[in-house]
């Protein structure tokens, strides 16, 4: 078994505007060093695969057809060895 | 003259949708569930507004792979009639019937409030009884509507004439005031080349009595009726 750590954000240049207002929520409470903040989804999955090259090429097949909409979307993944 | 409102699991605007073309206007109309997957005979399809699937994932998403979207693609691709309301505007883009995405809206509010549209394209069927530049109070009503577009994307919008209505002042100016949710170039309703596929993020069939605050929703009914009258093209 294999467990994929999947991030979905917006792309970059692409107004983000949840992590905008909780970047304001951050400052007003005093967190003055917060330079960025950008908002996106995590998404774990377990999956089946023979070996980890099989296993990305589904995430990345998964990315493209659902996960993410390239249009305003980028996806990054994690692959490891699930015990 | 028979038209077909789309239910996924979770619209909500297929009522109203039905009840426009069946009391309002007289039409024949059907529901189609999401699993049909055979759409022949109709004059017509709507994807009517809504929150299918709860809106997980992305707006649109996961109804985009309902079985009945591959028969709407295909039936898109002949040449047929199609009107996305809202989240059926969501589900076009979605499905690549529409290029683009819609983001949530730069407030982050959920907007419910009356908007007026500026016609800027009254060349395809459904504004085919509008007048070019004519001014339309119609409601919006969405958390999700911030169309964005690259700029490449966006100068083939504007090439192709593919920008149908853009959200505008109560004398039609387009202003950044006017917009309500960020949408990039005020759009509120783009079609395909074709012209036979609309994506609108206003609600037309929420507005076509006057009890209702306003009947301009009738423009866009009575366009696509009118469309379909004067042309002999069936499906």
């Amino acid at each position: 078994m294999w467990l994929v750590k999947i991030y979905v954000t917006l792309k970059k240049g692409l107004l983000d505007a949840q992590g905008k207002a909780t970047q304001n929520a951050l400052e007003s409470l005093g967190f003055k060093e917060v330079e960025e903040v950008r908002m996106g989804k995590y998404i774990h999955i377990k999956m089946k695969g023979q070996n980890q090259q099989m296993v990305i090429q589904r995430v990345e097949e998964m990315g493209k057809k659902l996960l993410a909409n390239p249009v305003i979307e980028d996806f990054t993944y994690e692959v490891e060895v699930l015990k | 003259m028979k038209f077909g409102v789309i239910q996924f699991p979770g619209s909500n605007c297929d009522y109203d949708c039905f009840y426009a073309l069946n009391d309002v206007f007289k039409v024949e109309v059907e529901y189609i569930w999401h699993k049909q997957t055979d759409i022949k005979g109709y004059d017509g399809i709507f994807l009517p507004g809504g929150f299918t699937y709860g809106d997980y994932l992305r707006v649109g998403a996961i109804a985009r792979f309902s079985p009945v979207m591959s028969v709407v693609i295909d039936y898109a691709a002949a040449g047929g009639l199609v009107l996305g309301i809202c989240n059926g505007f969501q589900i076009l883009t979605e499905a690549g019937l529409l290029p683009g995405a819609l983001m949530r809206n730069n407030s982050l509010h959920f907007i419910c409030k009356y908007t007026y549209l500026k016609v800027e394209n009254n060349q395809i069927p459904h504004t085919y009884s509008c007048k070019s530049g004519q001014v339309l109070k119609v409601p919006i009503a969405h958390g999700d509507g911030n169309y964005y577009i690259d700029e490449h994307g966006l100068s083939l919008l504007i090439k192709n004439n593919q920008i149908v209505l853009r959200y505008c002042e109560e004398n039609g100016e387009v202003t950044p005031k006017a917009n309500p949710n960020g949408a990039v170039d005020n759009i509120a309703a783009i079609c395909n080349k074709e012209g036979n596929v609309l994506g609108m993020m206003p609600h037309p069939e929420r507005c076509v009595e006057d009890c209702l605050g306003s009947s301009d929703g009738k423009y866009i009914f009575n366009s696509i009726l009118n469309f379909i009258k004067n042309s002999k093209v069936k499906l």
